[in-house]
């Protein structure tokens, strides 16, 4: 409690100094906080754990967004550190604010912005049951004060809105109304009519600046911070999804559209389908369904490494038979479109998932995909999902793919598209790199492996070392030298070159001209290397 | 699955050519349509309406680029005869390659058709030696002379039929696929050898016509069709490469650009341009088009296919806000007719007049009862006798006489429309400030989405036409005349021979002007006379009000009269024939309505969907579960659209821990554990995997991406927005 103590105390400090210098809004700033101090006091006197303190500085967040200064959301971003260190005393931290706000208001807005981590509503989806039972007088004060607080902060009145349905608020017409007007119109329309100015002042205000504020916890706190991609797929696998009836009905209902796309295809349109989730198993229902007796190539645009050689390659070889190879990808392009209109009753069907995958969004990949789907007797279905995705496009080639846009809303799990390596945002499990190292190292001669290991381990024992850039190759000379692993420096050359040429290593020039030697793997995957390797 | 693999990309399906049977394009159309008993005649309708449709446009197309067309012709005639003649003014040109830079517009995807026509009509009837290059074949001056060989030289295998040119030919050919450069020197030998032995091939059509000296040395032509997307330094070099050949090889440029002729000087350094003898094109501007396809496809009676106002100002909008394009233009309308027969059973009587009453008579009993069902019947059986309804409702044979009836209702109705409209804007698009409208596709949509004479615009537009000097009004009157004189309905031939009646009065006016204006010369004096005796106010006043009332009452000259008497008629002719669509009966045979479907399917914005989806699952998702209120989330929606909603709040960049606790909190309560209970929002394993695939998913979608900015942090991507 001692901590409670000293923060509050803190935050009083602050608030006597906005009230100094916001006068305008001094009273109201002032009457809540004093309504959130013997609040406070009944709460903490009701006797609580480090729990209770959380609620105690979230309704004070609460009530302070309501004053309309903005030094109250610093107040919000601390409730964050004390849920995690909730007895330690937690001056720190709230320092660069404090600072923030003595040098000027034109901070106070980042401080707000970093306030907004999703970790406080956390707090507020605690929230509800405590307003309810252990205070009832506040709930009106707190819609009181949203209605002064307006224009100036619409997320969080948003925000405010989730819990409190009885406050005043611009009521959305519902979205589905506003989904099929033009889009001019469905500006107005959206739910949060208000809010575009003030998104456009939050853009600009979140790229001002280049610090961003946000708190400094991460992943590691979490007692299985990585988890590998067989785990994901493991964990994931028993679940059943919720919503699958819907879902299955919103397959259905795609389904029912499959014959207008064949018939849409035969007379020159292509279909392309949008909207979220994963359309590969609609589409390849389709396939399955309508494609089955005529000739067809599905092409997997997630995959990481499709190239619009392989596409053509699959055509001229496998589709048309044709045996050779060509210099450049026209004039595949040119073989391609000569041969459809030689046999015009030849009928190839193209199925590409993500037609906006990384790989494929190159302009030329587009353009000759344009070029493919403007053919008579080649049909085009394709899926789209990244939102930018139709910038790739320009009017020539959206008028040479003759695109039919079909909405297509499956909400089901992108479970093959994101399951490449690469894809795996949070997770970067380097499995593929251990797997990797270890092939290559079983390759070698075991005085290589011996060297390469040597290194791992220094570099193992240097990995909290900051300004660790690598060991010398002198240095490293003389090690691999008493652990009999080399005789000259010669040999060690060799072997290095070796490890370069596998990318295992990287070395690079220190400002003496020395030479220092990395290995390009994250210290965790090594950890597991190691182990791997002692475990044999 | 069969089509995903961790090594491969591409999966080829090729199906034994021994089952092989493939549904027919009706097949498809029937799957599925609604009311599938005469899906076949509405089938064969729609394609037999598109067939014309495609006709139709290209023949418009040939005749709006005729102009141009003929113009580039008869510059590249005369660009080919000028070198064999022997002047000081050809010697001096003969240096410069003769270019047409032929500005084409924006409408980029409508140019295609151009350059298709033009590539077609010189090859009939200048030169076999056309090449057309594209940008983006061209990347290096090596790609660009290899097309440019290729076509030029390829064609005459594919052209010539003439054994020996054939070998030879081939041999070219198999040299050029050999040799890795291909250089102008090749093309000189090959076009000389060509030129020398068409001339020794035919001494006696030469003999025969001396017009043939042309056919000679025809020219070698290359397009040039995206000009602006070439790489200029590729241009350039390809420029002055054939310079140096200009004497030998007749080479003749066209450039089609898309912007202005100044691109021309942008890309090409005066040293290059100099080497050119550039003449300037001018294409038809596509708005130009546009209105003209409007004029013979929308506003003509003789395509029962129709849209009703929303449709078209959709069609209209994407034309005008987005591409300029035409053909997508045409597009939409192939959409719109494929959408209008595939999904109204009673489309089968859209069609033409005798058609369509046959197709009544085969009309079943399923599709009567539709009928019965059209909003716009049911409007007409309110205003029958109550008898009469009764029959309607009951007897099917009645019904079908009535529908004859009300069918060709329809179409005098379409009839009588056009020429009017074309009548009104005649009289209406000279008006100052164009109340209604500069385009007559503008008075269309007016006149299609409510009565247009409650419109205030059209009130001003006649007030406006009242004031109308005589010969101003008596040329309209005539245009409209000629708009009329052809039409064969028989209210229009009364309108035509009334309007010719007031035609007439209006000349006879001028016989008769002088009189009138003494005599009302007289009337208007005398109330001024009396004003100047001694009066008092309130007098005054009143022989001012007299004066002014005498002067509206008397001032109406006979041409005046007539002018009323005129537009009055015209406002009768307005309110008699221009009503909107959807007042008629049976409209729905004729007229798609369903403009979402149409913007759905073409102008789709992907993301709204996306976020919409996001934001509200409710919408898609039927689950009572996902129900809120206010637009917000439930706490029991789908794991992105949590973890998006999450990311909402936060700034540009993103906290992974932070965001995964606030996840894990919205969950767990989501499966009921209260905030008392003690795992409440602890990170278990399960929902942490599913949060990883939330986060993959929503970085998939482009909405976060990572960065290094910061351990376990990602950044936000988009803003603003739902």
């Amino acid at each position: 409690m001692t901590a409670l103590e000293v923060k509050f105390v803190g935050d009083g400090d602050v608030l006597e100094h906005i009230v100094d210098k916001q006068e305008g809004v001094k009273s109201s700033g002032g009457s809540v906080q004093k309504m959130v101090t013997f609040k406070s006091a009944r709460e903490d006197a009701e006797g609580a754990d480090g729990d209770e303190s959380e609620v105690f500085n979230e309704q004070n967040y609460i009530q302070a967004l309501g004053t309309d200064n903005t030094e109250a959301s610093e107040l919000a971003r601390t409730p964050g550190k004390s849920a995690s260190l909730s007895k330690t005393p937690n001056i720190e931290p709230s320092t660069p604010t404090r600072r923030g706000c003595k040098s000027g208001t034109s901070c106070f807005k980042k401080v707000q912005f970093a306030s907004t981590t999703p970790h406080r509503l956390r707090k507020r989806i605690m929230n509800p049951s405590l307003h309810s039972d252990s205070d009832s007088e506040l709930s009106p004060s707190d819609s009181g004060e949203e209605d002064e607080d307006g224009m100036e902060d619409e997320q969080k009145v948003k925000i405010e809105v989730k819990e409190n349905p009885k406050t005043p608020r611009t009521p959305s017409k519902g979205l589905s109304a506003a989904l099929y007007k033009t889009p001019a119109k469905k500006s107005k329309n959206t739910p949060e009519p208000l809010s575009q100015p003030s998104m456009v002042e939050e853009y600009f205000e979140a790229h001002g600046s280049s610090k961003v504020l946000t708190s400094d916890r991460t992943l590691e706190r979490l007692h299985n911070p990585k988890l590998d991609r067989e785990t994901i797929v493991r964990l994931l696998e028993g679940k059943t999804w919720c919503y699958s009836k819907e879902i299955q009905q919103l397959h259905g209902k795609h389904r029912k559209h499959f014959s207008k796309w064949m018939l849409q295809l035969q007379l020159g349109f292509s279909v392309l389908v949008y909207g979220l989730g994963s359309k590969k198993a609609l589409l390849e229902d389709f396939r399955v369904s309508h494609l089955a007796e005529e000739i067809h190539l599905v092409v997997n645009g997630f995959f990481p490494s499709i190239t619009l050689k392989s596409i053509l390659n699959a055509l001229t070889c496998e589709v048309l038979e044709h045996e050779g190879s060509f210099r450049t990808p026209s004039d595949q392009i040119q073989f391609i479109s000569q041969t459809l209109k030689d046999s015009p009753d030849l009928h190839v069907y193209l199925i590409i998932h993500n037609i906006d995958g990384p790989m494929l969004r190159a302009e030329k990949t587009q353009s000759a995909l344009g070029q493919l789907a403007s053919l008579h007797n080649l049909h085009l279905v394709a899926s789209l999902d990244h939102i930018n995705a139709p910038l790739v496009w320009d009017q020539f080639k959206q008028s040479q793919f003759n695109w039919l846009w079909w909405e297509c809303v499956t909400f089901q799990h992108y479970a093959e598209e994101t399951s490449y390596e690469n894809s795996l945002l949070v997770q970067q499990t380097g499995a593929l790199a251990l797997s990797s190292l270890t092939h290559v190292l079983r390759s070698l001669t075991p005085n290589a492996r011996g060297i390469f290991k040597l290194l791992v381990k220094f570099q193992l024992e240097n990995k909290d070392n900051p300004s660790y850039t690598g060991l010398s190759f002198q240095d490293f000379y003389q090690r691999c030298r008493e652990a009999f692993l080399v005789n000259s420096d010669l040999t060690l050359r060799t072997q290095l070159t070796e490890f370069r040429d596998h990318k295992l290593i990287r070395t690079r020039k220190g400002a003496d001209g020395v030479e220092y030697l990395i290995v390009a793997v994250n210290a965790s995957t090594l950890m597991d290397f190691l182990d791997n390797e002692e475990g044999e | 699955m069969a089509t995903s693999s961790v090594s491969k990309g591409c999966f080829v399906f090729k199906p034994s050519a021994k089952k092989k049977k493939t549904l027919s394009l009706e097949d498809y159309f029937s799957d599925g349509c609604e009311g599938a008993e005469n899906s076949e005649v509405r089938f064969k309708l729609c394609q037999d309406l598109w067939d014309k449709i495609k006709t139709e446009t290209e023949i418009l197309q040939d005749e709006l680029n005729r102009n141009i067309l003929d113009s580039l012709l008869d510059f590249t005639k005369k660009c080919s005869s000028a070198r064999q003649h022997s002047d000081w003014a050809s010697q001096m040109r003969a240096s410069e390659i003769p270019t047409a830079a032929l500005v084409l517009g924006v409408n980029v995807p409508d140019h295609d058709m151009t350059f298709q026509s033009l590539f077609e009509l010189l090859q009939q009837s200048v030169t076999p030696h056309v090449a057309s290059v594209q940008a983006k074949e061209c990347g290096a001056l090596k790609h660009l002379m290899k097309r440019v060989l290729e076509r030029l030289m390829g064609a005459v295998v594919s052209v010539d039929d003439e054994e020996q040119a054939e070998e030879t030919a081939e041999q070219t050919i198999a040299q050029l696929h050999k040799s890795a450069h291909c250089s102008l020197s090749t093309l000189c030998d090959w076009y000389s050898t060509r030129t020398r032995k068409s001339s020794t091939g035919t001494p006696g059509k030469k003999r025969s016509s001396p017009a043939k000296d042309d056919q000679q040395e025809p020219p070698i032509v290359v397009i040039f069709k995206d000009f602006e997307a070439f790489n200029a330094s590729v241009l350039q070099d390809f420029i002055l490469i054939c310079s140096r050949y200009v004497d030998r090889l007749p080479l003749l440029f066209i450039f089609g650009i898309a912007t202005s002729p100044s691109t021309i000087q942008h890309m090409l350094p005066h040293s290059v341009s100099s080497l050119l003898c550039i003449e300037l094109f001018q294409s038809l501007s596509c708005t130009q088009h546009l209105a003209t396809v409007i004029d013979k496809l929308i506003l003509t009676p003789w395509l029962p296919f129709k849209l009703n106002s929303k449709v078209m100002l959709v069609l209209l909008s994407i034309f005008l806000y987005h591409d300029f394009s035409v053909r997508n233009f045409i597009k939409g309308v192939q959409l719109a007719l494929i959408e209008h027969f595939h999904t109204q059973p009673l489309s089968v009587l859209c069609c033409n007049k005798e058609e369509s009453l046959l197709n009544v008579m085969q009309l079943n009993h399923h599709n009567l009862e539709r009928i019965r069902q059209l909003a716009s019947f049911k409007g007409y059986l309110e205003k029958q006798e109550p008898k009469e309804q009764a029959k309607l409702l009951q007897d099917n044979t009645h019904l079908k006489d009535v529908c004859q009836r009300l069918i060709k209702d329809l179409h005098k109705y379409h009839k009588n429309y056009y020429p009017i409209l074309r009548c009104l804007h005649t009289l209406t698009s000279a008006l100052p400030r164009y109340p209604l409208g500069k385009q007559i596709r503008e008075l269309h949509l007016i006149c299609l989405e409510k009565d247009v004479w409650e419109n205030e615009d059209y009130q001003s537009a006649m007030k406006l036409l009242k004031m109308l000097a005589k010969d101003e009004l008596v040329t309209l009157l005539q245009r409209c005349a000629d708009i009329l004189q052809p039409i064969k309905s028989k209210k229009m031939k009364k309108a035509h021979v009334q309007l010719e009646e007031l035609l007439t009065k209006f000349k006879q006016l001028d016989t008769a002007a002088g009189e009138t204006a003494q005599s009302e010369g007289e009337s208007i004096i005398s109330p001024v006379k009396t004003l100047q005796k001694k009066t008092d106010l309130f007098q005054l006043q009143k022989t001012l009000l007299e004066m002014n009332e005498s002067r509206r009452a008397k001032k109406l000259s006979p041409f005046e009269v007539l002018r009323n008497e005129t537009l009055e008629w015209i406002d009768s002719l307005v309110r008699n024939h221009l009503s909107p669509p959807e007042s008629q009966t049976l409209n729905e045979v004729c007229y798609y309505s369903s403009s979402a479907t149409v913007r759905r399917h073409l102008n789709a914005t992907p993301r709204m969907s996306i976020q919409a989806a996001l934001s509200s699952p409710y919408y898609y998702l039927q689950n009572e579960n996902l129900k809120t209120e206010d637009g917000s989330v439930s706490n029991a929606a789908p794991d992105i659209c949590i973890a998006y909603k999450l990311h909402l709040e936060c700034g540009r960049l993103i906290n992974l821990f932070d965001w995964l606790e606030a996840y894990a909190t919205v969950v767990s309560a989501a499966e009921g554990n209260g905030p008392e209970s003690e795992n409440f929002g602890k990170v278990d394993e399960v929902k942490h995997a599913r949060f990883i695939q939330a986060v993959s998913e929503l970085e998939f979608l482009g909405f976060i991406k990572s960065t290094k900015q910061k351990t376990d942090h990602v950044a936000r991507l988009t803003w603003g927005g739902c």
